[in-house]
C-alpha cells in the first residue's frame, strides 16, 4: 500500500468516526448496507476512469453512456423480451465497442480525449432521449427476473451484491494495474510516453485499451444502475456521474497529468464521496449543499495531499543525494 | 577604443561544480570576439551571467565605468546586451514585426489601447532594410526559413539599441550561402560600432570574422589570441589543452560480415536523399556530420519511430520489416537516443524498473511481474556497468548524466543486442564516465555487436570509431577509413564539399 493511500484511509476513518459520533444511525446496518450499495454502483466505472486518467487522458461520457445503454437494456428486456443473459452480454459488449471507438479516435486519429468524450457525452445523451422519445423507460408491470434481480440488487447477509462485485473487480483490476505487464506499460506510458515508445511499448494500444476497459465497465454499470432505479428518464439518468468518477480517482491519488494512481486509492476515493453524501443527509445539512460539501472536501484533500507530496519528495531527494554521496565516498576510499 | 563592458574575475559555483573560475572579459565598441570552448567549458554560464539570468558567485561586472556584483535581465537589456539564441525564441504564430516588438508594442486609442500596426510595421521596416533581408514586416514567422529567423532575432537586438550582440552558434543550422550573408551582417554591425560576441564550434568562421579569440576550458580562460594569432590549430590547442590525443582502442578482431545494411533508404526528413549504409559485426561505425544533417532522423527511421519512405533494412543479410520500435527490438536493433531524459528514461521510476522496461515479459512469473527478479537483474547490471547507486530502487532522476546513460545501456545489455545505435552517447556527461562508456562500446563491439555511433563531438567521433561515415543534408557525403581520419577531412565532408576551400570570402 502506498503512503498516499494510507493517508486517505485515515481520512475516511476519521470522517466516518465523526459522522457516527454525531449521528449513530450512520453505523446502523441498514445505512451501512445502503452506503455500500452506492459505493459499489459508483465504484465500478470509477476504476475504469482511473485507468484512463493514469494514461493522462479523461473520459466525460460515462453518465450519458449509462443513460443510453440503460434505456437500450430495458428495451431489450421489455419490448424484445430478450433472454436477460444475452441482454447483459450485449450491453457490456456495446459499452466495450463505444470505448473502442473513443480509443480509436484518441490514438489513431490523434484527437484530444477531452473533445472526443465531450462529444460522446452529448451524442449518447441525445440518442438516448431520441430513442425513448424523451419518455421514461421502465419495466412492464409484473415483469420480473429473479436471477438478474438477485445478482444486481440482492444482498447476502446484508451485504449488497453490487459491493461484492465491486470488490471482486477491484481486486482483479488492482492486480492488473500493479502487478501485470499491462499495468507496468500503463504507468510507463502515463509517465513518459516517448520513453515508453523508445522502449518498444505500443503506447497507442495501451491507451486505447484503457478506454475499452472503461467502456466495458460502464456497460456493466449501466445494467446495475438500470436494475437499481428500475426506470430511466434519459434526460437526467446518470448526469454528472463522470464527475463522481473523476473526483474519486483524483481523491484516490490519480494525477490528471498521468502516471500516478492506485486501485486501492480509487476505492477509498469512492467510499469517501459516498460517506460525504451520507453525511449531508444524516447531519441535517440542506441537501442542496451536497455538491458544495463534496467540492470543498476534494479541494482541501488534494491541496493537503500536494503539500505532503512536496514535503516528501524534498525529503526523498535529500535522502537519495546523501546515499549517492556515501557511494561516492566509498568509491574514492 | 575603451571597453564599455568588463567582466572582472567572475566565478560561479553550482552545488558540486565550479562552472567558472576567475574569468575576465572586456568588450569594446565595434569589435568581434570569438568565444570558443568545448561543450561544458562554461560558455553558456558566462553568457547567462552577461544576460542577467544568473548571478555570479564572485567577481564584478563593469558597465560604462559602474561596477556591479550582478546584472538583472532588465539591467542587461538596458545596458544594450542582446542575445541571438541557439534555440530561437520567436513566436511562430505572429508576424515578423510583432516579434521584434513583443512586449513593447506601440499603442493607440483610448480607453482601450490597441496595437498600432501601421507604426509597428513602419518602425520595423527600416531595421529589416538595414540587414538587407528578403521578407516583409508582415511575414509570418512560421513562413520564414531558419536563416531568416536568425536575421529576425538580430533585428530584434538592433531594435533594442544593442551595443553588443551575443550570437550563440548562429550558423549551426545555416547553409553556406546563408552563413556568408550572416558574416556580412556581422561586418556591417561592426562598422556601426556594435560589438559582437561570436560563440561557435565552426572554427573557420571564427577565423574569418573574429578580431580576437577568447578560449574557455573547464571554466577558466585557457588563453587569448590576437587577430594575427588566430589559426585553426592554435584554437584547438587552447580548447582541449593538448593536441588531439587518441582515445582509440583497436578492436580485438577485424570486423566480420555485415550485420545491418540499409539500401536505398529514404527518411521523411530528407525525402530526396537515398542512403546506403553497411554496419559490420564487431565494429564501431562513427556517423559524423553537422547538427541537422539527418543522422538522428536516420536512426529514428531504422528504429521504427518514423516510417521510412523507401528502402530496405537487412539484418544479418535478411530483409527486416521494421514498422515500430517493437519490431526493431524484436530484431535486436536497439537505440540509445539523444535526449536521455525525454526519450530514454522514466525519471520517476526506479533504476530496476527502467532497466526492465523494454523486456518486462522476461520478469514475469505465473502471469505477474516479479519485482524480486527485476531487482536481481538490476543489481547485476549496476555491478557490471559500475553504476554509482546505493541500490536498484533509487529513482533514475536522481542519478548523474553518466550514470543515467549507463542505466539506459543496461536496459539493452540484458537483451543481447545485435545492433546498438548510440545517438550522441556522451552529451552532457563528465570526462570520467565518457571513457567508461567508450570502453563499454568497445567491449560490446568485441562481443560481436555492430555499434553505430552518431556524434557531433569531433574528438569522440575521430577518437572512438573504427570507420566513419559523414552525412550532409540528409545524404552520405563520404566514408573515411581509420587511416584517413582527421578533423579536417570530417569537416570537409560535413559541410558538403570535398576540396579544401575556405567557406566564403573573408567577410569582416
Amino acid at each position: 500500500m502506498l503512503k498516499k493511500d494510507l493517508g486517505l484511509l485515515i481520512l475516511v476513518v476519521i470522517v466516518s468516526a465523526i459522522v457516527a459520533f454525531l449521528n449513530p444511525r450512520f453505523i446502523s446496518p441498514i445505512n451501512l448496507s445502503n452506503t455500500a450499495n452506492l459505493v459499489g454502483l459508483f465504484g465500478i466505472f470509477s476504476i475504469g476512469e482511473g485507468f484512463v486518467i493514469i494514461t493522462g487522458g479523461i473520459d466525460l461520457s460515462i453518465g450519458s453512456m449509462l443513460a443510453l445503454l440503460g434505456v437500450v437494456f430495458i428495451d431489450l428486456l421489455t419490448t424484445y423480451q430478450m433472454n436477460w443473459v444475452a441482454a447483459v452480454l450485449l450491453i457490456v459488449l456495446a459499452g466495450t465497442a463505444l470505448g473502442a471507438i473513443q480509443g480509436f479516435l484518441i490514438t489513431k486519429m490523434r484527437m484530444q480525449p477531452f473533445i472526443v468524450t465531450l462529444c460522446g457525452l452529448l451524442l449518447y445523451r441525445g440518442i438516448a432521449r431520441w430513442y425513448t422519445d424523451d419518455g421514461t423507460a421502465g419495466f412492464a408491470f409484473g415483469q420480473s427476473f429473479p436471477s438478474l434481480e438477485w445478482l444486481t440488487t440482492g444482498r447476502v447477509h446484508g451485504i449488497p451484491l453490487t459491493f461484492v462485485v465491486f470488490v471482486l473487480i477491484s481486486i482483479v483490476m488492482g492486480i492488473v494495474l500493479h502487478r501485470s505487464v499491462f499495468g507496468r506499460h500503463l504507468f510507463a506510458v502515463g509517465r513518459n510516453e516517448e520513453a515508453a515508445l523508445y522502449s518498444g511499448i505500443r503506447s497507442q494500444w495501451v491507451i486505447a485499451a484503457t478506454y475499452i476497459i472503461l467502456g466495458a465497465l460502464s456497460g456493466l454499470s449501466a445494467i446495475y444502475f438500470a436494475m437499481y432505479t428500475r426506470s430511466i428518464s434519459p434526460a437526467s439518468h446518470g448526469t454528472f456521474y463522470e464527475l463522481y468518477a473523476i473526483a474519486a480517482a483524483v481523491l484516490g491519488g490519480c494525477s490528471l497529468r498521468g502516471g500516478e494512481g492506485s486501485v486501492f486509492g480509487i476505492v477509498l476515493g469512492t467510499i469517501l464521496l459516498q460517506v460525504l453524501q451520507n453525511l449531508v443527509n444524516l447531519l441535517g445539512i440542506p441537501s442542496s449543499l451536497n455538491f458544495a460539501v463534496m467540492g470543498a472536501v476534494i479541494l482541501l484533500g488534494v491541496l493537503a495531499d500536494q503539500q505532503l507530496v512536496n514535503y516528501r519528495s524534498r525529503r526523498a531527494a535529500l535522502r537519495s543525494q546523501k546515499a549517492l554521496a556515501a557511494v561516492d565516498k566509498a568509491a574514492t576510499v | 577604443m575603451e571597453p564599455f563592458l568588463e567582466l572582472k574575475a567572475i566565478s560561479k559555483t553550482f552545488p558540486g561544480v565550479q562552472a567558472l573560475a576567475d574569468v575576465g572579459l572586456s568588450v569594446s565598441p565595434g569589435e568581434v570576439i570569438g568565444l570558443i570552448g568545448e561543450n561544458g567549458a562554461g560558455k553558456s554560464t558566462l553568457m547567462k551571467i552577461l544576460g542577467g539570468v544568473i548571478a555570479p558567485t564572485s567577481g564584478s561586472i563593469r558597465i560604462d565605468g559602474v561596477d556591479r556584483p550582478a546584472l538583472t535581465v532588465e539591467a542587461a537589456i538596458g545596458a544594450g546586451i542582446a542575445f541571438v539564441h541557439q534555440e530561437l525564441n520567436l513566436f511562430d504564430n505572429l508576424d515578423a514585426a510583432a516579434n521584434v516588438f513583443i512586449g513593447r508594442e506601440p499603442r493607440k486609442g483610448w480607453p482601450l489601447p490597441l496595437i498600432d500596426r501601421k507604426r509597428l510595421h513602419d518602425t520595423v521596416r527600416p531595421l529589416l532594410k538595414r540587414l538587407d533581408v528578403d521578407f516583409e514586416p508582415q511575414t509570418l514567422v512560421a513562413d520564414l526559413s531558419l536563416a531568416q529567423r536568425q536575421l529576425l532575432e538580430i533585428t530584434k537586438a538592433l531594435s533594442l539599441d544593442a551595443r553588443v550582440v551575443i550570437m550563440d552558434e548562429p550558423t549551426s543550422s545555416l547553409t553556406i550561402s546563408e552563413t556568408r550573408r550572416l558574416l556580412a551582417v556581422i561586418a556591417d554591425l561592426k562598422r556601426n560600432g556594435v560589438a559582437i560576441i561570436f560563440i561557435s564550434h565552426r572554427l573557420h568562421e571564427v577565423t574569418e570574422c573574429a578580431d580576437r579569440v577568447v578560449a574557455l576550458r573547464d571554466g577558466r580562460i585557457a588563453g587569448r589570441l590576437a587577430r594575427h594569432e588566430i589559426t585553426h590549430d592554435a584554437m584547438i590547442r587552447l580548447m582541449i589543452g593538448r593536441d588531439l590525443k587518441s582515445l582509440y582502442t583497436p578492436p580485438a578482431a577485424p570486423p566480420a560480415d555485415a550485420v545491418l545494411e540499409l539500401k536505398g533508404f529514404r527518411t521523411p526528413a530528407f525525402p530526396d536523399s537515398s542512403i546506403d549504409l553497411t554496419l559490420r559485426r564487431g565494429e564501431i561505425l562513427g556517423l559524423a556530420g553537422l547538427i541537422g544533417a539527418g543522422r538522428t532522423e536516420l536512426a529514428r527511421a531504422v528504429f521504427g519511430i518514423d516510417r521510412p519512405l523507401a528502402g530496405e533494412i537487412r539484418v544479418n543479410g535478411e530483409a527486416a520489416e521494421v514498422y515500430s520500435p517493437s519490431d526493431a527490438i524484436a530484431r535486436g536493433i536497439y537505440l540509445i537516443p539523444e535526449d536521455r531524459k525525454q526519450s530514454a528514461l522514466i525519471l520517476e521510476d526506479s533504476i530496476a524498473q527502467n532497466i526492465s522496461l523494454a523486456n518486462i515479459r522476461a520478469f514475469v512469473r505465473s502471469g505477474l511481474v516479479s519485482s524480486a527478479l527485476e531487482e536481481q537483474n538490476a543489481e547485476r547490471q549496476i555491478r557490471a556497468l559500475r553504476i554509482k547507486a546505493p541500490n536498484a530502487s533509487i529513482i533514475a532522476g536522481s542519478l548523474s548524466g553518466g550514470n543515467q546513460q549507463k542505466v539506459v545501456l543496461a536496459k539493452w545489455l540484458s537483451m543481447e543486442p545485435k545492433i546498438l545505435i548510440f545517438d550522441e552517447p556522451t552529451r552532457g556527461i563528465d570526462v570520467g564516465s565518457k571513457s567508461e562508456i567508450y570502453a563499454l562500446m568497445r567491449g560490446l563491439a568485441d562481443s560481436g555487436v555492430g555499434v553505430l555511433m552518431i556524434s557531433s563531438d569531433m574528438e569522440e567521433v575521430v577518437g572512438v570509431s573504427d570507420r566513419m561515415v559523414v552525412m550532409h543534408e540528409g545524404a552520405i557525403a563520404g566514408e573515411l577509413s581509420r587511416d584517413r581520419f582527421s578533423e579536417e577531412a570530417v569537416m570537409q565532408l560535413a559541410v558538403g564539399h570535398r576540396r579544401s576551400e575556405p567557406i566564403g570570402e573573408r567577410a569582416c
